[in-house]
């Protein structure tokens, strides 16, 4: 069993502490994404009052996203956990974008408004 | 943890299923992530169809998204991230076996999530007066009527369902506070902390989508 342990222990990231089996994120870490994740939610609001044209979809939708990155990555540990783990991450995040890229592609492309 | 500790004589927290604390919570990380998977596919078919009514009725969504309280919405969104951070500094008293301090971050993780809940059942009851809760007595600019509610009933199962996932985090983190209270949790074994906070962190990030989706799409014009 003891001989096992080194092949089943999860792969980490470089900047892991070595001496502990799990990551223990300081928490300066931690007010430093509170305090990005604040200054985002101020901006958006901001840029929300200003008329940019198709710009405002994008730049809410692209600091929603950024936010959500640091949230995954920081808060939820991702950016410690094993590959296994980050790979189950980015799979969710793929079939996300099969599920919106192709039923977009379908709607945009067709004479579907034919009511309202 | 030094999982050095398992040759003589396995952890306590360890099941007998595992041969070592770090595949423990591997396995349980793991299984929460997949967990979370569906829900990420479970909200983003809500977000498939916002997409495809929002492309096609672009004008009454933005007139419809104006009616919406951005003041408390910004409070809301505020209030959601400063729980998540209490969340994540509860999994931190955790990994160091700081009781005390792990109650008060969970207890404070509750009380946020509670006033974010108050703060959307006084929108709600906004909604409720103002007559743009979808059904027969539903009152809207004529020209936009029909097409703003879509927008509300998209924004009533959206929220709801958030709302919904909110009721259950606060139970869930009740359930934590109480092994917590008990010493059920400690620095060997706080993976339910862990994976509790997994979910709690993906609620807050389903809002920081509905929050600008909802409720700024209309702020300009109008």
């Amino acid at each position: 069993m003891a001989t096992d342990d080194a092949r089943l222990k999860p792969s980490r990231s470089m900047d892991t502490d070595a001496t502990l089996g799990h990551h223990i994120v300081p928490t300066r870490i931690y007010y430093i994404i509170f305090g990005v994740l604040m200054l985002c939610t101020y901006l958006t609001v901001q840029i929300a009052f200003f008329d940019l044209g198709p710009l405002n979809t994008i730049a809410a939708v692209g600091i929603a996203v950024f936010k959500a990155t640091l949230v995954v990555l920081f808060f939820m540990h991702v950016r410690y956990s094993s590959k296994l783990t980050t790979a189950v991450v980015i799979g969710s995040i793929f079939w996300l974008a099969i599920l919106l890229a192709l039923t977009m592609a379908d709607y945009l492309t067709r004479i579907w408004r034919t009511y309202g | 943890m030094p999982d050095t500790a398992g040759h003589a004589a396995a952890p306590a927290a360890l099941a007998h299923h595992f041969d070592s604390l770090d595949q423990q919570r591997e396995a349980a990380t793991l299984g929460m992530w997949v967990f979370l998977v569906t829900e990420v596919l479970f909200f983003g078919g809500l977000f498939m169809v916002y997409t495809v009514y929002r492309a096609w009725y672009p004008e009454a969504f933005a007139a419809a998204s104006h009616e919406l309280d951005v003041v408390l919405g910004t409070v809301n969104t505020a209030v959601l991230i400063t729980s998540s951070l209490t969340m994540a500094l509860a999994v931190h008293a955790a990994q160091l076996d700081r009781r005390k301090l792990l109650m008060t971050f969970l207890l404070l993780t509750i009380l946020l999530g509670v006033t974010f809940l108050g703060i959307k059942s006084v929108e709600y009851y906004h909604k409720f007066v103002e007559h743009h809760v979808p059904g027969p007595g539903f009152q809207f600019e004529k020209e936009y009527a029909r097409h703003a509610q879509l927008f509300f009933s998209l924004y009533f199962i959206m929220t709801g369902l958030h709302a919904l996932h909110m009721i259950i985090g606060i139970g869930i983190m009740l359930w934590m506070l109480r092994w917590a209270y008990r010493g059920v949790i400690t620095a060997e074994y706080y993976s339910p902390i862990e994976i509790s906070g997994l979910y709690w962190h993906f609620v807050d990030i389903v809002w920081i989508f509905l929050f600008p989706l909802l409720y700024l799409l209309g702020r300009h014009g109008h």
